[in-house]
């Protein structure tokens, strides 16, 4: 028979873990939320049998501006052969968000997260971080970052290599 | 009340406290505040020249200040 003590430490511990649990990030391996479930503002383009890059940006974030005309081009080269881009944005603010694509016009779909509920869901560990889906919807690849022509060879050598699969 | 009683209780409200804590951790997707130009050390040229005029008058050295980057932890 466990001690009060015993049982009170149990107790707490069992809570902490099933916290930790709840706060569980995405993992490689492993399939990808559903997109339509957070209601991101915007259009989400058909993504069924298509190898998926989301990329989580910001207006206010340097390197993920630096990152679309990269993307862009490489939606352009690669969109026939099943790729497709779906850049969420995390700006609270709808107008800075709405400014930026005024001016910039991405070669891409770009929807806003405005309750920041999937970024919170899939725990993105900084910004910007992309995450490549392949045509079964499972998360193959996880990038931190954007270090210019590096981060684009990275990419397009892990796409090409999903775009062969068979869906 | 026992001793055990007491450690009972206080595993209960330290594991509260902890639950309640007002620090929190500003996540990746949060940072836009501080990535703003006004939180940017050097916004101001004057109040930076002036700086940096008491620095090298103070520490009979110049430069080095040429960190970029404001608090989004992006850079």
């Amino acid at each position: 028979m466990l001690s009060q003590n015993k049982k009170v430490i149990l107790g707490l511990t069992g809570w902490f873990v099933l916290a930790a649990l709840t706060l569980a990030d995405v993992k490689v391996g492993a399939p990808f939320p559903g997109l339509e479930a957070f209601g991101l503002e915007g259009t989400l383009p058909d993504r069924a049998g298509r190898v998926v890059l989301v990329d989580f940006w910001a207006t206010w974030c340097a390197p993920c501006k630096a990152s679309f005309p990269a993307y862009s081009m490489m939606q352009k080269e690669l969109g026939e052969r099943g790729f497709t881009i779906v850049a969420v944005s995390v700006d609270k603010k709808p107008e800075d968000y709405a400014e930026f694509l005024k001016k910039m016009t991405p070669g891409f779909a770009t929807v806003r997260d405005a309750k920041q509920k999937l970024v919170a869901d899939v725990k993105v560990p900084g910004m910007p971080t992309c995450y490549l889906v392949d045509r079964k919807g499972v998360l193959r690849m996880i990038h931190g970052g954007f270090h210019g022509d590096a981060s684009v060879r990275e990419l397009r050598e892990e796409i090409s290599r999903l775009l062969e699969e068979k869906p | 009340m026992k001793a055990t009683q007491r450690l009972n209780l206080f595993l209960v409200f330290a594991a509260t406290c902890s639950l309640w804590s007002g620090c929190a951790n500003v996540q990746p997707w949060e940072r836009a505040t501080l990535a703003d130009y006004s939180m940017r050390p050097d916004r101001d040229p004057l109040m930076t020249a002036m700086s940096e005029h008491i620095y090298f008058s103070r520490e009979a050295s110049s430069g080095g200040r040429g960190v970029g980057g404001s608090g989004c932890g992006c850079n």
